[in-house]
């Protein structure tokens, strides 16, 4: 292939994303399970950027894991979503960005489709005039939250106190990056690098230090599944998929894992901890899970945030030889404090107590 | 062209997901369901795009429809920009709609789905919250989640979150006006509707198989008798 025809494939899949004036939507998985790393994206990119990022207690779920466990029709989940572009519109704001990979595939889905059947818009238009009262608006741009410290994962690496470097050999660390499915499975365009090359992630990996590993799954699915995990009897299907992706990264020995959705993180941290208890096997180095990391987590550590500030006491998968090796202090005593050190107790151990 | 299909094309993931798949099957290579289920994308769309009413008719009351796990990975792999995985999402819609989904054992589970995540939507604003995940409905949340559970005021404050308080912030409790205006959404474009004929045909279910809601609820959720996986 020739450099210029490469380059032009390649400026298919980057996004001029805008600087600042952003409308915030939580995630309801990463608000649940890892509710610190929203915290920590609010505080690097109002506090360190300098930027406006703007919330409403008014937004709510846009039913996207509803809508694709089967439970809500398509009409509901994208009214649901036109009143979330509508309270955009209402506090003065163009550019919307979102915590959620289900939600950003979904918007997008949403807005792709109202392009292509305006018709279908209008009526969404009415349904929600109908409903709520609001006006209808759609997002100048539409961002998820992990292309925005992709876009600053530069000015990140300049106020960085570590780096992601083995401080012991100053050899990089080996790091495996996970993409949601529905960042840019459905919509290549629409995510950095496309769905074959997606960037967003090694992107910050390399900035920050890091060596991305390659390995036959990586491309594959957490497998969530929607309803085949959350009815019980399904879930082998989304513990066989993480389970396939684990055996294929083992032999590259990976020093962690960073992931760009809500889900994957819980799903490849607490299904190390199931084929733990099940199988007595660990993927990581000494009898140690590898530890899982949202990119909000991992962008914090580089920062030098204390790790239980962000929330890396709730990881199933011990997260202490990560932040061994970046030689990030921490303090054992108070991993599982709560606020003015208040004693919570502590969780007990997994059978294999080094996971 | 029957009936069925007729409705299936009114549905716009079909008008976007269907154009002409020429059967080459690179859709099951691809997706993670047909490694674990007896599942085959490339068949079903086969069959849809057959038009032949009696086959679709079938396929809306099988076990196979409910095996995609919607990850969308064969969207990017189809060769003539078909996806699958919204034509599985149009067949599941029309099997809702036309009670058809009882017929098969994956197909009712859809009455624990509504139930636990339309019940968070419309009590909390959220799909998934934090008081409804129980360790005891999810003991592969594991030990840590077994804790958080204990001290879940304790934990999420320390997280920086705000659970069940006024204002902004993760977890907040959405205010009631909010919640309103959800609920008038699900009434004006079919939710409400969907939910209260799902519950009904599932009732009738529990009814012919000598269950009460709870143990039918529980049945659904945690059994499986039929063999569905890819050996």
């Amino acid at each position: 292939m020739i450099y210029e025809g490469k380059q032009k494939i390649w400026s298919d899949y980057q996004k001029d994303i805008p600087d600042d004036h952003y409308f915030y939507v939580r995630s309801c998985i990463r608000q649940s399970i890892f509710p610190a790393s929203e915290m920590v994206f609010l505080d690097i990119t109002r506090n360190k950027l300098q930027k406006d990022f703007f919330e409403t207690e008014h937004h709510t779920t846009c039913g996207g894991i509803a809508y694709h466990s089967d439970a809500i029709p398509q009409e509901t989940a994208m009214t649901i979503i036109a009143r979330q572009f509508a309270l955009m519109h209402k506090y003065g704001y163009e550019n919307y960005v979102c915590s959620c990979i289900t939600s950003f595939g979904l918007y997008t889905e949403t807005l792709e489709t109202w392009r292509e059947f305006p018709e279908l818009e209008a009526k969404i238009k009415e349904k929600l005039w109908e409903s709520c009262k609001l006006e209808f608006a759609k997002p100048k741009y539409l961002a998820h939250a992990s292309d925005i410290i992709y876009k600053f994962r530069n000015q990140i690496a300049q106020q960085a106190k570590f780096k992601l470097i083995n401080k012991k050999t100053g050899e990089p660390l080996r790091v495996v990056e996970h993409i949601g499915c529905h960042y840019s499975k459905m919509f290549p365009s629409k995510g950095f690098g496309g769905a074959e090359y997606p960037y967003v992630l090694a992107g910050m990996i390399e900035a920050w230090g890091g060596e991305v590993i390659d390995y036959p799954e990586r491309r594959h699915c957490c497998g969530f599944g929607f309803r085949q995990y959350f009815v019980q009897t399904n879930r082998g299907y989304s513990l066989s998929n993480t389970h396939k992706k684990f055996e294929s990264m083992e032999p590259y020995k990976p020093d962690m894992i960073i992931t760009n959705c809500p889900g994957c993180p819980y799903f490849l941290d607490r299904w190390q901890y199931v084929i733990s208890e099940t199988e007595g096997k660990t993927y990581g180095q000494d009898g140690h899970g590898i530890p899982v990391f949202t990119y909000e987590e991992v962008a914090g550590l580089v920062l030098g945030y204390d790790p239980w500030d962000l929330g890396l006491q709730v990881h199933q998968v011990g997260v202490e030889p990560l932040l061994d090796k970046m030689g990030i202090p921490y303090n054992p005593e108070n991993k599982f404090k709560g606020l003015n050190n208040k004693d919570l107790g502590r969780p007990e151990l997994p059978s294999c107590a080094s996971l | 062209m029957g009936k069925l299909y007729d409705k299936l094309t009114q549905d716009y993931r079909v008008k976007e997901g269907l154009k002409a798949c020429i059967n080459c099957g690179t859709c099951t290579a691809i997706c993670p369901a047909a490694e674990f289920y007896q599942y085959d994308p490339r068949q079903i769309v086969d069959i849809v795009q057959s038009k032949d009413d009696a086959e679709i008719e079938k396929l809306l009351k099988s076990e196979t429809i409910w095996y995609c796990g919607e990850c969308m990975s064969c969207i990017t792999r189809c060769p003539r920009k078909n996806a699958p995985g919204l034509v599985i999402m149009a067949l599941r819609n029309l099997s809702l709609e036309l009670g058809f989904f009882i017929e098969s054992e994956k197909g009712r589970q859809q009455y624990a789905i509504n139930k636990s995540l339309c019940g968070n939507i419309l009590n909390y604003g959220y799909c998934i919250y934090p008081r409804t995940f129980t360790s005891a409905l999810h003991p592969e949340a594991g030990k840590i989640w077994e804790w958080q559970e204990k001290h879940f005021e304790d934990v999420y404050s320390r997280l920086g979150a705000n659970l069940d308080g006024n204002g902004r912030g993760a977890l907040r409790k959405i205010p009631q006006e909010d919640l309103d205006e959800l609920k008038r959404i699900f009434d004006v474009t079919g939710a409400t509707q969907r939910l209260e004929s799902v519950e009904k045909i599932s009732m009738e279910k529990a009814k012919e198989m000598g269950l009460t809601e709870e143990e039918y609820f529980m049945k659904i959720f945690t059994q499986t008798e039929k063999d569905h996986l890819n050996h």
